[in-house]
């Protein structure tokens, strides 16, 4: 027996590899040149939400852990990435009531080293949780996973001296209003991500997903794999919100609501769970989407038809996108796809033998 | 903490938790049968305070009929639910009816903030409910034993539909094995739009009475009542109704008495009842109540 | 005995709750043996199978592998120690390949760091053609190997067997426990895997222990059988001695079977 290997196609994927990122990166140097803000801080936001849904359909879709925690890791990741990049000057007029506390009061961070610091917090944050609540099951997990990022949400509004309280921060460098950024750290997540599922590591995953007992009796250590993609996922859901609270500048407790979370959730479902280019993608069409309805609610007229503007109406109509959604693609856009270069080669091949079979 | 001031957060505990349990009801009702997370509750509970409103408001009836209606309303919403958004997903995997569930949940509070609007409400009380008594150093309204008497009232209602009768009976056996349940005749259809109802029609009631204790309303009242109650569910043990009020009764119980006895930590109120919630579940991973999950090898 | 023994499971009780399901049960498997472990339905079989592998920790009672006690590890540690076992409901991977289940089993001998696994290291990805390149040898040496890319869970039933005993040998084991493997099949479909478990023994150098309760199977194959019957050892002996033996034959059919016997 030898393993099938293809040196030409091997190549041909490193050029098609090189060629799309050669790529993107053209069309993010275009981009963030030529696109007005609006529609940037629209692309920003999907980037956001693709570091958020592959991370999240890491820890649920390929090792079955359904949590619900993303937003309270999101919550440390911003805090933490805020605290580090806000000036010292903000910082004095920021924290009126109560003073900063060490060793926020006393650094400033260049924003890179602040996102790593950021990802680093929600990943050591997650340990701590992880390692209590993971042995629970199911449905168990989901609510304890949320109990714990609401309870993150409350201590956040009850320790003024790192948090400023309900008022929250303001004035966070934006950064991340930078397609470099947001994509970039999109691109790290899904890199990360793609090379860990499909390791020996991933599989065992995947094993641990599948059948918990019988991946223990085959040597999976449950605990470890559990934790490893509990935290790695979770430290790039605190980079997502450190980006996130960049982007938008201004962060409090209220941001970090589980329906957060949820909407996550939907991207990731909606994508197909266990494909990370469904998470990718969904999150793009979920952001644009969520933007292209913003008219229907803000008030419009017609000649003499006037309609006011109607708070709510927007999210009425994209529930109901989203029901549809479900209620037809039960599992997901993509199932459990993935787009890879052999996915495409082995099409193209498909066609052009068929035509071959007719030519002939 | 003297006991008058004892007796009080005794009786604002004892009104708390029960209206936890009874929302906690409807939660553990759906997913005893279905093993849905019905996220939609908490907004069916919120229906349930508007349906009042304004059946109060466009009607003028007597309070109680209003009561009356605006629960069988509430409970053919939550009927209508059922039937648009969670049985055609019945066969599908469970987390696509998660997903319709949060759905649902969007669309009904927001449609709430196109239809009822944003600002919130004054909410009808009558004079009964707030007249009030002095007991020694403590006040006591009227609302104080209320609740918990037409909470108790319901519940008992609730155990005799669910073990003393067919319905009940048929509600048991399908959470026992939907499959089998329908072999055997049941309808499970039917069964379950009546445990839909049933939830609902709790979860209004338990609006209704949220509304009187705290007279405003607004379209997102139902978020944190919702959350805490599912909350209570889970640790009586999902799917177990005794579990349901246990649990319900402990955490309400538990909150009132935390903010009474230590008030500088009241800011912590919310994040109480999942630290309880969740040493209780690293106890009992099945809730207090909850069977006992050991999975044959 | 004077040779240590592979498998050593000492005066082994565990109850559930108020139910005694496995009492003083005591077994010893020397290097290389194919003993059976029969019993009616009930009789505490499986769960002498879950207290060696460590699914349960048992009330009281001692395993040992080759000296070493193990009792009330991890699942996972046992594994890593050498016991692999299969399953009386089939648990592969169902979603995942036949190749990644095997995999799955090789994982343990893994020497590469996540770190490197990420990155593709050099090392990690020749570790990693090894690993898979092991796994299709072991894949073929089964005849399994034109298998690989197919879910697990969409091969025939008899199939799924060989993919378990497949995925348990990949761990590599020096003890092998198999649950039932004959369940559900036909006379032939026995026959083949009485084969496969004796090739399977042989060329890997095992020891196993078998649950069945196809008497074909453990007759034709079995050099030593214990017999359990509500948690208690009844009976233990050579084939012969156990088809004499009048106590196993009233813990399987009942106590006025004789009588029928006689006429």
């Amino acid at each position: 027996m030898q393993i099938q290997h293809d040196p030409r196609r091997a190549r041909l994927k490193l050029i098609l590899t090189l060629l799309s990122l050669a790529l993107s990166a053209l069309a993010i140097w275009w981009a963030n040149n030529n696109l007005s803000s609006y529609y940037l801080r629209i692309l920003n936001l999907a980037g956001i939400n693709a570091i958020l849904a592959v991370s999240m359909n890491l820890i649920f879709g390929f090792t079955g852990l359904f949590s619900l925690g993303h937003a309270g890791f999101m919550a440390v990741g911003a805090y933490t990435c805020a605290l580090l990049t806000l000036p010292m000057r903000s910082k004095q007029t920021i924290f009126l009531l109560a003073p900063l506390a060490w060793p926020f009061n006393a650094v400033t961070l260049p924003p890179f080293p602040a996102v790593l610091l950021a990802g680093l917090a929600a990943a050591v944050m997650a340990y701590l949780i992880g390692l209590p609540v993971l042995r629970l099951r199911g449905d168990y997990l989901g609510i304890a996973t949320l109990g714990f990022a609401e309870i993150i949400r409350v201590v956040a509004n009850n320790i003024p001296t790192i948090t400023n309280g309900a008022l929250g921060l303001k004035g966070i460098p934006s950064f991340a209003n930078n397609l470099w950024w947001t994509w970039g750290w999109a691109a790290a997540t899904v890199w990360v991500t793609s090379r860990l599922v499909n390791s020996v590591y991933g599989r065992s995953l995947l094993a641990v997903k599948e059948d918990e007992v019988a991946a223990e009796i085959m040597g999976v250590n449950l605990t470890y794999h559990k934790i490893l993609s509990y935290v790695i996922g979770s430290a790039f859901a605190g980079v997502g919100g450190a980006l996130m609270g960049s982007l938008v500048t201004a962060i409090n407790p209220k941001t970090f609501g589980f329906m957060l979370t949820f909407n996550i959730l939907i991207i990731v479902v909606a994508g197909g769970l266990g494909s990370i280019t469904g998470s990718v993608i969904t999150s793009v069409i979920y952001t644009v989407l969520l933007e292209a309805l913003r008219p229907i609610e803000s008030g419009w007229s017609i000649g003499p038809l006037h309609v006011p503007e109607i708070p709510g109406l927007r999210m009425v109509v994209f529930a109901l996108v989203l029901l549809v959604i479900i209620l037809f693609y039960q599992r997901g856009l993509f199932g459990g796809r993935e787009f890879t270069w052999d996915g495409v080669l082995d099409w193209i091949d498909r066609k052009r033998n068929r035509k071959q079979e007719v030519a002939g | 903490m003297t006991w008058a001031v004892f007796a009080q957060n005794l009786v604002n505990g004892l009104s708390l938790g029960s209206l936890y349990a009874l929302v906690a009801i409807g939660y553990t009702m759906v997913y005893g049968i279905l093993r849905l997370i019905n996220f939609a509750h908490s907004n069916i509970f919120m229906l349930g305070a508007y349906m009042l409103f304004y059946a109060d408001l466009m009607f003028r009836l007597p309070w109680w009929l209003s009561f009356v209606i605006a629960v069988i309303v509430t409970a053919i919403m939550g009927v209508i639910v059922e039937r648009a958004a969670y049985r055609p997903l019945r066969q599908a995997p469970r987390i696509s009816a998660l997903i319709s569930a949060i759905g649902v949940a969007y669309f009904i509070e927001n449609l709430g903030l196109v239809v009822f609007g944003g600002r919130p409400k004054p909410f009808p009380v009558p004079a009964f409910f707030s007249k009030s008594y002095q007991l020694g150093s403590v006040y006591m309204a009227n609302i104080a034993w209320v609740v918990p008497l037409l909470s108790g009232i319901l519940l008992f209602g609730l155990m005799v539909l669910v073990y003393r009768t067919k319905v009940g009976l048929a509600m048991r056996a399908i959470s026992h094995d939907m499959e089998t349940s329908s072999l055997m005749s049941v309808d499970v259809d039917r069964i379950v739009a009546i445990t839909f109802g049933v939830g609902s029609a709790l979860a209004a009631a338990g609006g209704i009475m949220w509304g009187l204790k705290y007279p405003q309303i607004n379209p997102l009242m139902g978020t944190v009542p919702g959350l805490k109650a599912f909350t209570a569910a889970v640790l009586g043990g999902i799917g177990s109704i005794p579990g349901a009020m246990i649990g319900g009764m402990l955490l309400g119980m538990l909150e009132i008495m935390l903010v009474a006895s230590m008030p500088a930590l009241s800011g912590f109120r919310d994040a109480f009842a999942f630290l309880v919630l969740i040493v209780i579940l690293l106890a009992r991973p099945s809730g207090l109540m909850g069977r006992e999950y050991r999975e044959k090898v | 005995m004077s040779e240590r023994s592979e498998l050593s499971v000492q005066d082994l009780t565990m109850r559930f709750g108020g139910l005694t399901a496995v009492r003083d049960f005591s077994l010893e498997l020397a290097k290389g043996e194919l003993v059976g472990l029969i019993g009616p339905n009930g009789a505490g079989k499986t769960t002498v199978f879950n207290v060696i592998t460590g699914v349960y920790r048992p009330t009281s009672g001692k395993v040992l592998l080759d000296g070493v006690d193990i009792t009330g590890w991890r699942p996972d540690r046992v594994c890593k120690q050498g016991i692999a076992r299969t399953f009386q409901n089939i648990r592969l991977m169902r979603s995942l390949s036949v190749l990644d289940n095997v995999i799955v089993g090789h994982r343990l001998r893994l020497k590469s760091s996540l770190g490197s696994a990420i990155l593709r290291t050099p090392g990690y990805v020749r570790e990693e053609r090894e690993l898979i390149q092991t796994s299709l040898e072991l894949l073929d040496s089964l005849g399994l190997v034109h298998y690989k890319d197919v879910p697990a869970g969409g091969l025939p039933y008899g199939e799924q067997r060989r993919v378990e005993i497949a995925r348990a040998l990949a761990t590599r084991p020096r003890v092998l426990l198999l649950d039932e493997p004959a369940a559900g099949m036909n006379p032939q479909e026995s026959m083949d895997l009485c084969e496969f478990i004796q090739k399977v023994r042989r060329d890997f150098n095992l020891t196993v222990l078998l649950i069945e309760h196809d008497m074909s199977v453990v007759m034709g194959i079995c050099e030593r059988i214990a017999v359990l019957d509500h948690g208690e050892t009844i009976a233990s002996g050579v084939p012969a001695e156990i088809q004499a033996n009048q106590r196993v034959i009233e813990a399987y059919l009942g106590v006025g079977y004789k009588n029928v016997a006689a006429n």
